[in-house]
This record gives C-alpha cells, structure tokens and sequence, in this order.
C-alpha cells in the first residue's frame, strides 16, 4: 500500500511535467490548428535561461523564474511573427514542416552555444531542498512545488480564456477566424497573444523541470514534448482541462507500467493506450466529435 | 505521366551524379608536409555530448603535437564531419574520408554500433579505424573473424562488466544484485550481459532487472520497486548523465546499498547532477583514478582546463588519448601509408596514456589495467586495482 | 499497364536505361567513387520512402507519421532472412518478405486507425512508429540497442535502381487506374467521394497498405546497403525526414518527391564539410524554403517532359491543392 501510494505521488509529479508542457500545445493547436514543435524548444531555452539567471546573475528561484517567462514570451512571439505569420494561409502541413525547421534550429543553435553535454542546475537551498516523510512516504518540497505551480498555471490560464476579453477573442478565433475578424477582433494580435501565454508556461515548465531533476541540456525537450503532445491528444486538443487530465493520465500510466509490470515497455503501453483511446473516442476524451458538414 | 516522370527520375540522378563529381574535384592535394587524419564523430542528434567531448581531446592532442612541431616535422591535419549520430551517415563519411580526402587514418566515431558501420568500410578501403570508446565485444573481432584494421582504446565491454562482478561479490561480498540499465544503450546491454554472467557464475543471483531509455529524467518509478526487494548491490551500466539523476533519485527515496557502474560514470556532471551528498558506497570501473598522481595525467587536466576552461571526463581523456596512440603509431611506422600505419598500431607496446598504459592484442583491443574507485561524499576515497 | 509497349513506353524505357548506363559507366570508370554511390544510394532509398509516404499523404490525404515504422520492419526482416541466407536468392525473399510483413502490419493497424482524421491520425500513427522500435529493441533476434551487423551487403547500384524505378513506376501506374482515382478522390473531399459510391476506407487502407510496403522495400534496401541495423535509426525524426521531403516536393507530386529527394541529398552532402553548423544550416534552409514556397518545390503539379524542350514549365492541369 504504501509502495502503491509513493508511486502515485511519483505518477502525479511526472503528469505534471507533461501537463504543463501540454497546455501550450493544446493552445497553439486550439488557435491555428498547428502542432508547434518549437514548443518543447522553447521550454528547453526556459530551462537554459534559469540556469544562467541562477549561476551567472546569482538569482534566486523567483526572479529566474519571472526573467525566463518573460524572455521566452518574447521568443514565442518572434517564432510566431517570423516563421509562422507569413504561412497563414499556407496548408497546414506546410507550417508543420517550419514548425519541424524551427525546432531543429533552436536545438541545434543552442547546441552550438552550450554544446551537447549536460548541466546541472544549481542545489537548491532552504525550503526547496527539504523533503517531508508521511508514514513511509518521501514527498519532496520541489515536488510539491511543481504540483501546485502546474494547478495555479492552469487555473489563471482557465480564467484568461474562459473570463477576459481576450480570452474570448482566443476562443472567437479558434471557432472561426473570418468570422472573429469580422466582428473586429484582431486575430494577429490575438494569436500573438496565445503564443505569448503558451511560451511563458513553456519557460515556467523548464525552470521547474530544471530546478526537479537538476539536469538540462539542449535536446531535452524532445521526448518531453513528443510526450506532452500524445497528452494533449489524449485529453482533446484545443481543451485546456483535457490536456492536465491528459498530462496526468500519462505520467501515471508510465510511472505504474514501470512500478508494476515491465519497464522496458513503458512508453509502448502508454502509446498502445493512446491508439486504443484514439480508436475508441477519434476527438480524444475530452473533445466533441464535430459532425462533417456536406 | 509516367514517361515525364521516368525522364525526371533519369535527369535527376544524373544531375546528382554530376554535382557529386563537381564536389570531388575540390578534394585533397596532398601536401608533402601534413598527415591529414579523418575525424568521424557525432556532433549532432542523440549522442553528440560523447562525439563533442571525445573531439575536445582530440583536438587537444593534436595542438600539442603541431605545437611541438608534429610528427618528424610534418603537421597532423585534422578533416572533421559530423555524422548525426547516424550508422548510415558514418558510412558515407567514412566512405568520403577515404576516397575523397584521403586521410591516413580514422579517428571515431564514439559509439559502437556507428565504429561497427565505419569498420565495414576500413576493412574493404584498407584503411585503419580507431575508436576510443566503441566497447561492443565484437567491435574489432566477430562472427566472421579478426578486423583487420579496427583498432580500439578502451576496454571491452565483457572485461569491464567481469571485473565489477567480480569487485562486487569478492569485495563488497554481494549475493543478490538488482541491474538498472539503459535499454536504448549497447554500452549498457554489453555491460549488463557481462555482469549478470559473472556474478551468477561466482554464485550471485539477479533478483532483478530494470531498464529506462537516454535522456529519461524520472527513475522514482523503477527505484520505488527496487526499493522493496531484498538485495546487495545495485549495478549500473550507463552514462553519467542518467546515472548522476538515479544515483540522486535513489538516495533520496532512502536506498542506501552501493552502486556499481562503469566507466560512463567517470565524468565531473556525476557529482554536480547527483550531489555529493548522494555520491557515497558508488564504485565504477575505470582507466584511472585521480588518486595516483600519475604526472600524465595531472599534466592533462591542466592543459584541458586551460584550453577548455573545464574538468575533463572520460570521453575527453580518451579522445586524447586516441590521438596520441595515433601519433604515436605513426612515428613509429615504416612509412606513410595505411598498411604500414596499421602494422605499427598492432605492434604498439607500452604505451603511456592518460587513461593507463598499454599494449595492443592480437585482437587490437587494449590490454590495460583496471581500476575500481570508490567514492564518498563526491570524492574518489578508494581505488582497487586489477590488473590483466 | 497495358500501354507499356506504346511508342511513348519504349521512349521512357531508353530514357531509363540511358541513366543507369551512364551512371554505371561513371562507375566502372572510378569517376563515382564509393562515397558518391553511398550518397545515391541514400538518394535512391529516399525517394522510395517519399514516392510511397506520397501515395499516403500527398494522394490520398491521410497524414501519417509512422512511415519509419513500416521502414524499420522490412529492414529488419530482410536483414534477418539475409543473414541466415546470404545469397542474392535470400536477399530477394528477404528484401519481398519485409515489405510483405510491413504491408501487413500497415493493412492491420489502418484498418481500425484509418477512420481518424487529420492530427489524431498522425498521432496515432506515430505510436505505432514508436511501438514497433520498442518492440525491435527488446527483442532477442533483433539483437536489441546493440544492432544487427554483419548483413550481407547485396545492394549496389543496379538493385538500387532497379527497385526505385519499379517503386516509382507501380505506384504512378496505381495512381493512374480508377483505385488510384479513387485515391485521389478522397484527399479533395471524402464526403463527396463516399456519396459517389466510393467505398472510402477500403482505398484508404489500400493506399496505406501499399505505402507501407514500399516503406518495406526502402528498409530491405537500407539494411542491405549499410549492413548494419539499430532500432533508434527509426525512430520519430526519421518518419519527419521522410515527410519533409514529401511536402518540400510537393504533396501530391510524385516528381516533386524524386527532385525534393535528390535536392536534400546535395544539400546535405554539401553541408557535410560544415560539421558543426550543418544541422543549424539544414534547419535554416528548411525553414525559408517553406516561407517562400509553402505549396512545396512543385506544389501537387508534376514535370513535363516540354520542360526540356521548352526549358519551362508545363502543368498537368490539377486542381491546385486548396
């Protein structure tokens, strides 16, 4: 029992990691109908950024935190100004290809700058580096940190779409852009804006993810993301719940595939479950199934 | 349709054919006073951390040489590509180096399965390859016999993997081990084979067997299981990178039984990504501890922080090494072609490097002494020598 | 098929022979050295893996990212076959019995992922990418993360050839027959085409089955050029090359995947000298040849042969891809 308990908090602080990468994706998805592989980028330059915030700036956990935020926002924003703006009307598939060259990019340009290998992220100190027993359970302070950081990011990020006025031109532009456009929304400003958000969160998961397991380097990003997208999927893309419940069922899944059964083939349960869900619900758990209109 | 597209498949390749050749001709003149030497490393995908360390030392190494006026006045020249982390790639680069650059020697890659692929080649081209860190037992000798021109520097994988069995059930007297080990690794699955035969054999058992990918950052889920079963010793094989995050993952779920690894530990990331607090009962094999104060190798370290402005791992000592056994190999040489080149490295006796001193087998693997060091708190506290 | 003896067939036919004697010819002659038939052979493997991820996506609109999967079977079991029987005669069962087996699995796991649409199908096509490589690296006869080696090496020029052009061939032939119509159809609009009487998920699987067994050929070619086998060769990225070239060509255009093939080939041979750079380079290339071009070097057209005689260029008249 106690075993089975350690593993769900196991399970809870992995699914968070996928879910906060997935809210990005999903919104990028819900907006423009692109799934933006420059998103798990930007969360590996998040990480990059807190650490040189924490080593070279001598920052504290916040304000590394808030600068890489800030600093991927303004990156987001670029990649959509400068590689995806121009292919709007483009086929979908064709922005996807950008999307692939973009991602290659930034890995392979950071790799230039930091090189390949692997950096530790400075010890915590203080409060983030204490862990609590509960009867025989080890729960650690980041590990909280990180599920309650993920719950607050997707609560402000659920009252943004669901309770501002630009989260209403968001979901005005994701139904029907001409649509929305024609009612005097700013589609450009508004996807900016998505990109914005999704980019910051990307940037807050890697700073998390960096002060966690202490280790980044400049392809981390890729099985992350690849992960955190089959996660979106899952839960509905476009659906902001969908994408936590998605994040969540993930890392749990794989956390007891490996606790339980065989950990060789974790990943090849998680898919299977994946295409099974897939088969079962086309539009994911969440999404609706839009009937086609002749 | 088909008769536009069939004429477009002709043109096509012919035009492709045609720009290779152009590409050709801005080859190689050979230059009476360099020794152009191929580098053939993963620069880029998923292992380029060992490819870029490993060409770090390289190219160390062969600044010293050329700063020390090369090899009987003539200057080693180095032909860099990167080959993705591809087999495929490595192959045609390796294909390229020979015929289009035509170097005297090959240098990497760092990996087994690409050096495997490169091999394939040499032996067909005449051309000797050297790796310093392909460790498959069949790297150099297979199924079909002896590879001629396939030299390596490190150990094999069944010597390293035996030695740790044998360190674990004679030293640390360990009945029961549990194997964590990188499935998407051959390093791993070499070392592990190894181990498990080993410890079984000296009357060990296995009581379990658990695996995870490169780059998996969360092991809670395969220690938390490994938590709860009886056992002596875990064994490790793998890199620094997920060794470093399991050995930290591991102490903090309160296991606190020793863990074995091999030489991928050696790196300094280990301790800044498990903490030094967690380094403590971890043993790995490896070419050399920083407790003998071996002048070789404090006179490395220097050299690379200085160059580098950092500490040197494994891969960086023994990309150094590569050079330097290749330098060596070619002084000593009858003259400047592959065949004699070849001669020289096979016959190669005692020589002194930073990762030990060795001799060449009859199989061309390294007949070097092991070491197994023992940290505590982050520091090398201990250091068992066995010899071969 | 049956228009092969025509006037125009036999035209084509020369035209075939000419480039592979010329290019043989360049062999035997030394000038194409070892490094230059390891890059055709890349070129050769590349375009049967575009021509057939084509038929998939560009024709018949099914967006799949999995053709890696069915790549890494067929290598797999024509490496197997050829190891245990190392004669051309094996290489040939080998190299048919993996595209069978690709074009199996691909039949089996269409038939019920099909029915999704757009990204949930890419999705769900990926997964089974990545279960297969699982699979393949836990196996006991795959050998596992430390490979497959020592394949008999079997492929050279001529078998590459031979087996591009025939790729190459089967499926413009296939396109062109009223299953390949009714391909095509269902990429312009599904609901339409099933209104017409078009039993819709039968072509699909169809289209699917047969890009995944010319997947199949591309792995028994590639296992048998670069004898040496490992399941991450054929992971995600390898099924994202394989798309980038189908979409740079063109979607939905057979010759813009051989040039978009061919074209990627040169660049990355050039960029070979660039060793640390290149991938920064490749991704740069990538990114602006889809800004100025996002229908793809031939959009869904394909290339005439008044292209030679007028040196511009003529379109088959396509409804241009919306």
């Amino acid at each position: 029992m106690e075993n089975f308990l350690q593993q769900v908090i196991n399970g809870i602080s992995l699914g968070s990691i996928y879910a906060l990468i997935a809210l990005g994706y999903t919104m990028v998805y819900g907006i423009i109908k692109l799934i933006n592989f420059a998103h798990c980028d930007v969360y590996m330059l998040g990480a990059y950024i807190g650490y040189f915030c924490m080593t070279s700036l001598k920052l504290g956990f916040f304000p590394s935190m808030v600068i890489a935020m800030l600093v991927c926002t303004v990156i987001g924003v670029l990649i959509e100004k400068i590689a995806y703006k121009p292919l709007r009307n483009a086929t979908r598939i064709a922005v996807l290809i950008t999307a692939i060259g973009v991602s290659l990019f930034i890995e392979y340009g950071t790799m230039f700058f930091v090189k390949a290998n692997v950096r530790a992220y400075p010890e915590m100190t203080g409060f983030l580096a204490k862990s609590f027993a509960v009867g025989g359970l080890k729960i650690t302070a980041q590990q909280i940190l990180i599920v309650i950081s993920t719950i607050i990011l997707m609560a402000m990020l659920q009252f943004i779409v669901k309770k501002t006025k630009v989260g209403k031109a968001m979901r005005a532009v994701s139904l029907d852009k001409d649509a929305a456009e024609l009612m005097g929304i700013n589609v450009n400003s508004t996807i900016s804006f998505t990109f914005a958000i999704g980019s910051a969160l990307a940037g807050a998961a890697g700073v998390l993810v960096g002060i966690y397991y202490n280790s980044i380097d400049p392809l981390m990003g890729v099985i992350p993301g690849l992960k955190a997208f089959v996660a979106a999927v899952f839960g509905g893309i476009g659906i902001i719940p969908g994408a936590m419940i998605g994040g969540y069922f993930i890392g749990t899944v794989e956390v007891f595939v490996s606790g339980y059964g065989n950990s060789l083939y974790k990943d090849a349960v998680v898919f299977a479950i994946l295409i099974l869900i897939l088969i079962v619900k086309p539009a994911g758990l969440l999404g609706k199934n839009t009937k086609e209109k002749v | 349709m088909k008769k536009k597209l069939s004429m477009l498949l002709a043109v096509g390749l012919l035009v492709s054919g045609i720009t290779a050749c152009g590409v050709k001709s801005e080859g190689s003149q050979a230059n009476a006073n360099e020794i152009k030497i191929g580098i053939n490393y993963e620069l880029s995908g998923g292992v380029a951390s060992y490819g870029q360390s490993s060409v770090d030392g390289i190219m160390l190494a062969i600044d010293e040489i050329n700063a020390a006026g090369g090899i009987d006045g003539k200057k080693l020249v180095p032909v860099k590509y990167d080959n993705k982390s591809e087999p495929a790639e490595a192959v045609i680069l390796a294909n390229k180096l020979i015929s289009q650059d035509k170097v005297l020697a090959i240098l990497g890659p760092a990996t087994s399965g690409s050096f495997k692929s490169e091999v394939s080649v040499a032996e067909k081209k005449k051309v000797p390859v050297i790796s310093g860190s392909a460790t498959a037992d069949d790297v150099t000798v297979d199924k079909t016999g002896k590879k001629d021109y396939a030299f390596r520097i490190c150990y094999t994988d069944s010597f390293q993997g035996t030695a740790m069995a044998n360190f674990a059930s004679q030293n640390l007297s360990a009945k029961k081990a549990v194997i964590v080990k990188d499935s998407s690794s051959d390093y791993a699955k070499g070392l592990a084979e190894n181990f498990i035969k080993t410890f079984k054999d000296a009357g060990g058992t296995i009581v379990g067997e658990e695996a995870y990918v490169a780059k998996d950052k969360d092991f809670n889920a395969i220690l938390t299981k490994i938590k709860d079963l009886d056992f002596d010793v875990i064994y490790l094989p793998g890199y620094y990178e997920e060794a470093g995050l399991i050995i930290k993952q591991a102490r903090a779920l309160g296991i606190d039984k020793p863990i074995l690894g091999a030489d991928g530990f050696d790196s300094p990331d280990l301790t800044s990504l498990a903490g030094a607090g967690a380094l403590s009962k971890v043993y790995f094999t490896n070419h050399y501890s920083s407790l003998d104060k071996d002048p070789t190798v404090i006179k490395f370290i220097d050299d690379f922080k200085k160059k580098y402005n950092k500490e040197p791992n494994a891969f960086h000592a023994l990309g150094y090494d590569l050079a330097k056994f290749l330098a060596d190999g070619i002084k000593r040489s009858k003259s400047l072609d592959s065949e004699a080149l070849k001669e020289a490295l096979a016959s190669t006796t005692d020589f002194t490097g930073v990762t030990g001193s060795f001799s060449i087998d009859e199989n061309h693997n390294p007949v070097k002494a092991i070491v197994i060091v023992g940290l505590e708190n982050g520091v090398q506290a201990t250091a068992v020598r066995s010899g071969k | 098929m049956k228009n092969i003896f025509k006037h125009s067939a036999l035209q084509k036919f020369i035209m075939i022979l000419i480039t592979y004697a010329a290019i043989q010819g360049l062999i035997s002659a030394g000038i194409i050295d070892d490094y230059l038939q390891a890059t055709l052979a890349t070129i050769c493997i590349n375009i049967v893996l575009a021509v057939s991820l084509n038929l998939i996506t560009g024709f018949t609109g099914q967006f799949s990212l999995g053709h890696a999967g069915f790549m890494s079977i067929g290598a797999y079991v024509c490496a197997i076959i050829t190891i245990n029987n190392p004669t051309a005669v094996g290489f040939i069962m080998g190299i048919i019995a993996g595209a069978i087996a690709a074009a199996l699995i691909g039949a089996v796991v269409g038939l019920p992922t099909l029915r999704l649409r757009g990204d949930y199908l890419a999705i769900a096509t990926l997964g089974m990418a990545e279960i297969i490589k699982i699979v393949f690296l836990n196996l006991e006869i795959t050998n596992g993360a430390a490979g497959l080696q020592g394949i008999p090496q079997f492929v050279n020029w001529t078998w590459m050839f031979v087996f591009t052009v025939a790729t190459v061939l089967i499926i413009t032939n296939f396109l062109k027959s009223s299953h390949g119509r009714a391909c095509i159809s269902i990429r312009e609009d599904e609901i339409a085409a099933e209104s017409m009487g078009i039993n819709t998920t039968k072509y699909k699987v169809i289209s699917f089955t047969l890009g995944a067994f010319f997947a199949g050929i591309a792995g028994g070619l590639y296992a048998s050029f670069f004898f040496f086998l490992k399941p991450d060769l054929f992971g995600f990225l390898k099924s994202v090359d394989v798309l980038v070239i189908v979409v740079l060509g063109g979607l939905g255009s057979i010759s813009g995947s051989i040039i978009a093939a061919v074209l990627l080939a040169v660049i990355s041979m050039f960029l070979q000298s660039f060793s640390e750079v290149r991938m920064i380079i490749y991704a740069l290339l990538l990114i602006i040849l889809m800004l100025f071009r996002p229908q793809g070097l031939m959009g869904s057209k394909e290339i005439s042969l008044s292209v030679f005689k007028k040196l511009g260029l003529k379109s088959k008249t396509r409804k241009e891809e919306s």
